[in-house]
């Protein structure tokens, strides 16, 4: 009882709070329109028939990947391009991806995705979840949906036009990524930082070199900061960014693919993709050709 | 243990860089405490109300935030580390580690300070007095009278801030240096089957430190014991 | 030597001019440092509304509302935590046993010595993450916290304890308790009294550590110092604010312990107790 009257005394002062409160700062969320599936039917006895009775599902999604997975503080939904995919996941089921009461996309960071997944406690990842051959020996990934490649996005007057000009240089990323990984094998000296925009920070202020992760997103730094940070070099990986599901239910590998298929069919793959990640100079790029399942 | 055994090296250079940081930030953190002890108990209002406030708000500061600061607000109003860029044998020392090195100074001066203060009130009133009578003004009174007392007296509060400071060396581990915890952390996700060992020896690492600091603290404690 | 002003002599007419100018050339100095962080700030735009409208927009303000709840929660519920394990062990360094006096002592070392953010590590990966636990992060702080101050406040109630005046025992003895009765009678209720300040100062560390987890996973006040900036690039503000808040609830903590420290303790100082490693005489 207590424990609910300090809660309700928290929620008093919010509430005396708001109203107190004059601002109107915000952001418009990008996101593609899903149509949620009315006659969804699947093999009994497959997860998806499972999933699909009781009407929920728990999704992994990155909260602090902006363009890609994102949870704006405050906000019910996370968005982005990762998100999106699995909205139209979640819908082909016949469940409403907007309804929280209905979908709970739960947080998960780089170094958690197999575990949450091998536990059962997200039924889907899509979470900038790179297919790797280390990865498939524990769980399932079907895909990929997105196939980028590692870049560099360096101060305007920098000199390095690839990662051979870096060597031995500090080279920022995201705690955790593949791309930390990639930069140390091209002879780069990682630093991991929290956020992508940190590293940006770290870039601008000189701190380090350069930063690097796919393409994309650093086409989109580049593009905020116009004449301070400019993207140079080939992509020197390739990531093949896919869903991951649980190795005990294989037959959501079909399911995966053919939903996703359907999507670059129907246009919602291109559309999920200039919502969230176009409009900073990445052309919308081809739908990657899917591995089969086995 | 198999994972630390094979990456040996990598753990004691990751060591290296919890130990240097300790070193370097423990220097800097006595001097900066001695300096803000003597702003305290000094004639100069002023400097004294300055040297409380600045106990009070660090003090109740975490440290990830003083970290967060150097780190990312600094930089904006042109407090860079950027000119750092030295490097000896395997040992890199650039932004981040000077970063981390004024993060950690900043941090525990405020706790030496309180630490020192406890120091200067353990020595007896007619040590200064004496000393006042003998015709000091107040900068011999401290260097010559009561601030060798109140070090010897305060070793022991000294030595727990230095023991908090030796772990809270990890917390550079978010901001860029691989020190030892950063190091666990790449270990554990490796190697995710062997994480109690990993978690086990790093821990065995730090608790090695922490004994000899320790144990250095209280030889020092019965060299200068106040009869 | 409680006043400092047994350090320097009553200043004379000459000093106090001397004073004078060295207070104003301080002053000065002062603002002026202050006034130039404050002008390569607003240089800087940091001071733009933009930047700082999040913080008086209702949405974000229920969203750091709660995220403070969080914080202050994960401190709160790990000092009852640490309460529990440091009656445990601080009782266990006290025992007639000695293999009971030696793991007390261990378990006491160990936490003491390793640093907290290592606990939050391992505690988020080996522990939470595969147990199917929501909020996993909360409770690895939690977790975290609960043995690293349950070891500090064993030793904060080992010395509370010893603290007591032995006649206290001894009296006990002498009308016949037990060594259980001893201690729960008439030993642990005194101590805890004089152990209440030490308990609430611990609240503070407790509070400041919560931000730790930031090594892992963002939750609490450091999450909006995380988030925010992604979605208003204002990391400078947001930093202003987040530190404000941790401040502000540490200092009302503080106060809280030293209103506590004059009803129950008196003007006894507070407790302190033997840095971490010197202790191995107690085996």
């Amino acid at each position: 009882m207590r424990f609910i009257r300090t809660k309700a005394i928290v929620a008093a002062t919010g509430l005396a709070l708001s109203l107190a409160a004059c601002g109107d700062a915000g952001n418009d969320s990008k996101s593609v329109d899903v149509d949620v599936a009315k006659d969804a039917k699947f093999d009994t006895g497959s997860r998806m028939a499972a999933l699909a009775d009781q009407g929920t599902i728990n999704v992994g999604v990155k909260f602090d990947q902006p363009g890609l997975g994102f949870m704006e503080t405050g906000a019910d939904l996370p968005q982005g391009f990762d998100v999106d995919m699995a909205k139209l996941l979640v819908a082909s089921l016949g469940i409403d991806p907007n309804d929280t009461s209905k979908v709970k996309y739960v947080e998960t960071i780089s170094d958690n995705r197999e575990p949450f997944l091998e536990s059962g406690k997200v039924d889907i990842v899509a979470a900038s979840y790179s297919i790797t051959d280390e990865r498939r020996a524990v769980v399932g990934q079907a895909g990929p949906y997105m196939v980028t490649g590692q870049q560099l996005l360096v101060p305007e007057d920098s000199d390095a036009e690839g990662p051979e000009d870096l060597k031995g240089k500090e080279v920022c990323s995201v705690t955790g990524s593949t791309s930390l990984d990639n930069a140390k094998e091209q002879g780069m000296k990682p630093v991991g930082f929290d956020t992508y925009s940190q590293c940006v920070d770290k870039v601008l202020d000189g701190t380090v070199e350069a930063m690097t992760t796919d393409g994309t997103i650093l086409l989109g730094y580049a593009a905020q900061n116009e004449g301070k940070l400019k993207v140079v070099g080939d992509a020197f990986s390739e990531e093949r960014i896919g869903v991951g599901y649980s190795k005990d239910s294989p037959e959501m590998c079909q399911w995966i693919v053919d939903t996703l298929t359907k999507a670059e069919e129907d246009g919602k793959w291109a559309d999920a993709f200039d919502a969230n990640l176009g409009g900073s100079g990445a052309e919308t790029p081809d739908f990657p050709e899917m591995d089969t399942c086995s | 243990m198999d994972a630390v055994l094979e990456n040996f090296p990598d753990v004691l250079h990751a060591f290296g860089y919890t130990v240097l940081l300790f070193l370097v930030s423990g220097v800097l953190s006595v001097v900066g405490g001695t300096l803000l002890v003597a702003m305290r108990v000094g004639p100069i209002p002023v400097l004294a109300k300055l040297g409380s406030t600045y106990v009070i708000l660090v003090r109740n500061t975490p440290l990830l935030m003083v970290f967060f600061f150097f780190t990312f607000a600094g930089p904006k109003i042109g407090i860079k580390f950027n000119f750092v860029d030295v490097h000896i044998g395997s040992f890199d020392f650039t932004a981040f580690f000077a970063g981390a090195v004024v993060s950690l100074t900043v941090y525990t001066s405020a706790f030496v300070c309180e630490a020192l203060r406890s120091g200067v009130n353990a020595v007896s009133l007619g040590q200064a007095e004496a000393a006042r009578a003998i015709g000091l003004p107040f900068s011999g009174v401290m260097t010559q009278v009561v601030l060798p007392q109140a070090f010897r007296a305060s070793v022991p509060p000294v030595a727990s801030t230095l023991i908090a400071l030796l772990k809270n060396t990890s917390v550079a581990a978010v901001f860029g240096v691989i020190e030892a915890t950063s190091q666990m952390k790449i270990m554990t996700n490796n190697h995710a089957d062997e994480r109690w060992g990993i978690f086990l020896a790093f821990a065995i690492g730090y608790v090695i430190l922490v004994e000899l600091v320790s144990l250095l603290a209280a030889s020092f404690e019965r060299r200068w014991r106040i009869a | 030597m409680t006043a400092s002003t047994v350090l320097f002599d009553a200043p004379g007419p000459k000093a106090r001019a001397r004073h004078r100018t060295y207070s104003v050339v301080a002053l000065v100095l002062i603002v002026a440092v202050l006034g130039y962080v404050v002008y390569r700030l607003a240089d800087a735009g940091q001071f733009a509304y933009a930047l700082w409208e999040p913080f008086v927009t209702t949405r974000y303000l229920e969203a750091i509302l709660w995220a403070w709840w969080d914080t202050i929660t994960m401190a709160v519920l790990a000092v009852l935590g640490a309460l529990v394990f440091g009656l445990l062990f601080g009782t266990g360094k006290l025992s007639d046993r000695a293999t009971i006096r030696r793991i007390s002592w261990l378990v006491v070392e160990f936490f003491r010595a390793v640093p907290v953010i290592m606990l939050m590590i391992f505690s988020f990966y080996a522990i939470f993450d595969s147990m199917s636990i929501e909020r996993g992060a909360y409770w690895s702080v939690v977790l975290a916290l609960t043995v690293y101050n349950g070891a500090v406040l064993a030793e904060v109630f080992r010395a509370g304890v010893n603290a007591l005046p032995k006649g206290q025992a001894e009296a006990a003895y002498a009308i016949g308790l037990r060594k259980t009765q001893v201690m729960n009678i008439i030993l642990l209720p005194q101590a805890v009294k004089i152990m209440i300040p030490a308990i609430i100062s611990q609240m503070v560390v407790a509070v400041k550590d919560t931000s730790l987890i930031l090594i892992v996973f963002a939750i609490g006040l450091t999450k909006i110092a995380k988030q925010l900036p992604l979605s208003f690039n204002n990391i400078v503000p947001t930093a202003i604010v987040i530190a404000a808040l941790y401040i502000i609830t540490n200092l009302a903590l503080t106060a809280i312990a030293n209103w506590a420290q004059r009803r129950f303790v008196g003007e006894k100082e507070i407790l302190t107790i033997a840095p971490v490693g010197q202790d191995a005489m107690s085996l």
